[in-house]
């Protein structure tokens, strides 16, 4: 079964003449420890296409299947816990709370889930450690490097061990060094775990860190 | 709710406009209520220390205790009435007291009594007093002989109780006798009857409910009006407009203080819309978003109260004793309580807008 399974999908804004089509009968699969990265030009329908199948948004049309959950017709509430299970997000910037630690950064999300407590204190750490942030678990975010950032970004992303992670712009911040290293950190990890990751950049010079390739034009995906 | 704790200890600065606005308010609350309860109990506490609960005023005094004389007789069918336990006779004039050594007499309020009440004891025997403690501050003591009236009548100071000032003065207790016999050289208009006296106390039967016992003196004494303690206090001249004016106030500025909460937390709220939006699409629902803002106004209000506590102590350290301030523990935790409750509404204001932040908001670009 695949761990992301987009059937059909469209998404349309306004009605009639006014109508404005953001997605179109877009399909695809992303099997369970497969990494794609999506490209496209600016308003092609790249972070549309990222929000349909994180459950951000809800499409106008087809099916959206992450895992054994078919979220197409859930109401906010249960996208919202959805969300919460089993799917990661990284966005770009990092976009993390500023006033929390690194380590609080990603126990948000567990606490957010219900799981508290030592097991999920030791499960932060571990991740932080293992993304080499071993000895930046109790900074600021504006204590930390774009770099840094971008890597608690990843470990919340990781935090309740999702089925899916979904990455926006990961490297937009960073300079093309600092971007290898972050796109090769995303491939270790989530292959590593056997995690399905959708990488939605514009920058091509990272898109040979994932396993495929998928370009979308007018919010059609390419054949 | 851990993030908004956090938020609030980390980033106090965020807060500070609003706490201190706040702590203001929380200021003029706390004044206001002081100086209210000090009027009011300044005015009442010499009827409130009496334990009878109905007060009964001759018919044609329309409730005012100065107009009223009850005469012997009509007191006599009070205390036959079904229900009455006991009646005693109380009687006041404000006199002015001549303090040997001082130049300037001192306003008291010279009460005639029969019965003990809760702070002041039976009365003493014929030509002696007690007096409120309050007036110790204006030199009288222990021991003087005070001289009342034009007359200087003299009475003798025997003792000291506390918590009866009546119309903003120190009460001076004594039997009727002395009472009646100062008034008759200081104010011989009003010098009451043989057994009579301006009020009489009515102590209800173990089991008969004030309001009942009063239904029951009205009815069966045409002379007289019964009023309950609560009613015959209010009845004071000013003391019902003191309390309706003050409480407007106070309850105009609560109303304040959840404007300031609700307009402080709307422009947060607007600010921290990329925050909320980026914690909604990692799964936190509308209803902890909200809970989490609830919590940091709940925290705000009870800190400004403490702080604007320990600022009106201070205040009222310094402020000078004739001024008639009162801080009660009562008014302290209904001003607490209604803090965050107007904090919690204040709050609320926002929470339309934290569940109509999109999640999608936090992808962005393309």
């Amino acid at each position: 079964m695949p761990a992301l399974e987009l059937q059909d999908v469209r998404k349309t804004y306004g009605s009639g003449d006014t109508e404005v089509v953001a997605l179109d009968h877009a399909s695809l699969a992303v099997d369970g420890d497969e990494m794609v990265a999506l490209i496209g030009p600016s308003g092609s329908g790249k972070t549309t296409l990222l929000s349909i199948a994180g459950g951000l948004l809800a499409p106008t049309q087809g099916s959206v299947r992450v895992g054994p959950h078919e979220i197409s017709g859930y109401d906010r509430g249960q996208l919202t816990k959805f969300r919460r299970e089993f799917v990661g997000f990284v966005f770009q910037g990092a976009n993390l709370v500023p006033f929390l630690t690194a380590k609080e950064n990603l126990l948000v999300v567990a606490d957010l889930a219900g799981n508290k407590g030592k097991a999920a204190d030791q499960r932060a750490t571990a991740l932080l450690e293992e993304l080499g942030l071993g000895h930046r678990v109790g900074n600021l975010p504006g204590q930390l490097s774009g770099g840094e950032r971008q890597r608690v970004a990843i470990g919340r992303a990781l935090m309740n061990e999702p089925e899916l992670v979904l990455f926006d712009e990961p490297t937009s911040a960073l300079d093309s060094k600092l971007g290898e290293q972050v796109m090769e950190l995303i491939r270790n990890e989530v292959k590593g775990r056997g995690t399905a990751a959708v990488v939605v950049t514009h920058d091509t010079r990272m898109t040979h860190y994932a396993d495929r390739v998928v370009e979308i034009s007018d919010g059609r995906l390419a054949a | 709710m851990k993030t908004a704790w956090k938020e609030l200890t980390r980033k106090p600065g965020r807060f500070l406009t609003a706490g201190g606005a706040l702590t203001l308010i929380v200021v003029l609350i706390l004044l206001l209520g002081g100086l209210l309860d000090g009027l009011y109990l300044g005015t009442t506490r010499a009827l409130e220390a009496q334990s009878a609960d109905v007060f009964v005023y001759s018919k044609d005094a329309n409730d005012s205790f100065f107009r009223s004389r009850v005469d012997a007789a009509t007191r006599a069918d009070v205390a036959a009435v079904d229900g009455v336990e006991s009646a005693s006779g109380l009687s006041v004039v404000q006199l002015p007291a001549h303090v040997p050594g001082l130049a300037e007499p001192v306003d008291t309020a010279m009460f005639g009594y029969e019965a003990a009440n809760t702070r002041v004891p039976a009365p003493p025997p014929t030509g002696q007093a007690f007096v409120d403690r309050s007036l110790q501050g204006d030199g009288i003591q222990v021991g003087q002989t005070l001289g009342f009236g034009p007359a200087r009548t003299p009475v003798k100071v025997v003792g000291f109780v506390d918590g009866t000032t009546f119309s903003l003065q120190g009460a001076v207790w004594m039997d009727p006798e002395t009472w009646n016999g100062v008034v008759r050289e200081n104010v011989p208009t009003a010098t009451l009857a043989p057994g009579a006296s301006q009020a009489v106390l009515v102590t209800p039967e173990q089991g008969v409910h004030p309001a009942e016992l009063v239904a029951a003196i009205d009815e069966r004494v045409p002379a007289v009006t019964a009023l309950t303690k609560q009613d015959a206090i209010l009845g004071i001249p000013g003391v019902k407009d003191q309390k309706s004016v003050f409480t407007a106030i106070i309850w105009v500025t609560f109303v304040v203080a959840g404007l300031v909460v609700a307009l402080f937390f709307a422009l947060l709220t607007l600010e921290r819309v990329p925050l909320f939006g980026m914690l909604k699409a990692i799964g936190a629902s509308s209803r902890t978003l909200a809970a989490g803002l609830s919590l940091q106004a709940v925290l705000i209000a009870i800190g400004a109260f403490v702080v604007g506590g320990l600022i009106t102590f201070g205040i009222a350290a310094v402020i000078p004793a004739a001024i008639p301030l009162d801080l009660e523990a009562r008014r302290a935790v209904y001003t607490a309580l209604g803090l965050v409750v107007t904090a919690l509404i204040g709050s609320a204001i926002s929470f339309r807008r934290v569940v109509r932040i999109d999640p999608a908001t936090a992808v962005g670009g393309s």
